[in-house]
């Protein structure tokens, strides 16, 4: 479980989280949406440890990432897989590469004992193929599943996905949202998604929280998020026509 | 930064082949160049060198002797450092530049390794041993290309060149060009690292980092073989 309590962050005297406070459940995807400009990145990158809070803390399993010392937040980290918006896979390595990297550089495993991880988790993604090929000649659906293989492979018991649907087709989507969602319940993880894909909010959205200006300002399930009462949450929903149809 | 990098350091081994690696890429894909542009600046100095030393009271074999000492006082330290502050500078820069827009590093960062130690450790470590080599080679063949100038244009005889290059000689301007060598390397590609992995932007902001590394890397050398000159030679 992760937890944020009264996160606050400002950039050039602009207050961009004001006093964020939320439970990120174990064994469930859960969503933070929000427009774009709501502070949503900001707030993953706090979450990784790649920004400091200005005031607030990050608990993992109730450990204090924001003050654990440097012994501390390596353990932390090891435990932590993130998928980012562009897969951020390293150009001069191939696919299996880049997916034995935390492996080579964190674990002690043998050679025989990385390839077979590496192995089983592009074939859990559907990539055992393509492990020769660099990042340059697999599509942009290929390199967020070698995302999530890279991702994984330390066996994380906590994965960041920044905007897993950016620059997919609605077919690649689905499968890159599905594959999110079984790791999550396969491995009994903590899955954090950033998005602001209402395929991704209706399908896999088992605990979401939504960010207005900086702010969280309402909390809840796919279950019930279409008959919220919250003006700021209503528009971003039944901005699409087709939404607003769904709900007639 | 500098701190950064020896903090939170990796397993030997990574840095080893990490080295090697880039000690390939800085060093063995310059030698064309730096092989080009030594035996040409060679030559033309020993060229402009024989045009201006028209007093019959001045020995040919002179001409040799300023080509060895321009050679290994400045065009083979400097000049070629120059260069490589364009090759290898841009492209230490633009790399990095790359890898931080891409969101590379941050996954580096988010893995809990540390990002600077293991991308800009190997760089520098690489640019101080591989680019002393290429200065000692640029050196060489400056005076090759000098004395192939003035064989072809018969400016000056073969014993008379060899004389040339013997003579006088100061075994301590050698250690001064390879002081040199170090000290331009490190600053080569420290400063070209900091600007790539400080980029912030897109690809525009990776160019501006890759021209700026260069400029300034450039500005860097000439300035620090001048407080070189000066404290070492004066």
């Amino acid at each position: 479980m992760i937890e944020c309590k009264n996160i606050n962050k400002s950039f050039n005297n602009k207050h961009i989280l004001k006093d964020v406070s939320a439970t990120f459940e174990q064994g469930k995807t859960n969503l933070i949406i929000g427009a774009s400009g709501t502070g949503k990145s900001v707030l993953l990158n706090i979450l990784v440890g790649l920004i400091h809070p200005d005031s607030g803390s990050v608990l993992y399993d109730d450990r204090d990432f924001t003050q654990a010392n440097k012994e501390e937040e390596q353990e932390i980290r090891r435990e932590i897989g993130m998928l980012f918006q562009g897969g951020a896979l390293f150009d001069s390595k191939t696919v299996e590469e880049n997916v034995m990297f935390p492996l080579d550089m964190l674990s002690g495993m043998s050679k025989s004992e990385k390839t077979d991880r590496v192995n089983f988790c592009l074939q859990r993604v559907g990539l055992d193929h393509a492990a020769k090929l660099k990042p340059s000649e697999i599509s942009g659906g290929m390199a967020k599943r070698v995302g999530i293989a890279r991702a994984i492979v330390m066996n994380s018991k906590y994965l960041y996905c920044d905007e897993p649907n950016s620059g997919l087709d609605p077919q690649t989507s689905i499968r890159i949202d599905n594959l999110i969602q079984e790791i999550t319940h396969e491995y009994n993880i903590t899955t954090v998604v950033v998005t602001h894909d209402m395929n991704s909010m209706l399908e896999i959205g088992e605990n979401i929280i939504f960010m207005f200006q900086g702010e969280k300002i309402w909390e809840g399930t796919k279950d019930n998020i279409l008959g919220t009462t919250v003006p700021e949450l209503q528009n971003f929903i039944f901005a699409s026509k087709l939404i607003r149809d769904m709900k007639k | 930064m500098m701190m950064s990098l020896l903090v939170r350091r990796e397993k030997f081994s990574v840095y080893w082949k990490l080295t090697l690696d880039e000690c390939i890429l800085i060093g063995t894909n310059s030698i064309f160049i730096v092989a080009i542009v030594s035996s040409f600046i060679g030559a033309v100095t020993c060229l402009q060198t024989a045009a201006n030393l028209v007093s019959p009271l001045v020995p040919i074999y002179v001409v040799a002797s300023v080509v060895r000492e321009m050679s290994i006082l400045e065009l083979a330290p400097t000049f070629t450092c120059v260069v490589l502050a364009g090759k290898v500078g841009s492209s230490i820069a633009g790399q990095l530049g790359t890898m931080r827009i891409t969101q590379q590093i941050d996954a580096l960062e988010v893995m809990g390794i540390n990002s600077a130690s293991y991308l800009i450790l190997p760089k520098i470590l690489a640019s101080i041993i591989t680019i002393p080599m290429l200065v000692t080679f640029a050196g060489l063949l400056s005076i090759l290309g000098g004395f192939i100038a003035g064989r072809l244009s018969d400016i000056i005889s073969t014993q008379d060149y060899i004389y040339g290059i013997q003579s006088d000689f100061n075994e301590f301007n050698v250690s001064f060009a390879l002081i040199k060598a170090f000290v331009f390397a490190f600053l080569i590609s420290s400063i070209s690292a900091y600007q790539g992995f400080f980029t912030k932007g897109g690809a525009l902001e990776v160019g501006q980092s890759s021209t700026t590394a260069v400029v300034n890397s450039c500005i860097a050398v000439l300035v620090a073989d001048l407080l070189l000159a000066q404290l070492l030679l004066n």
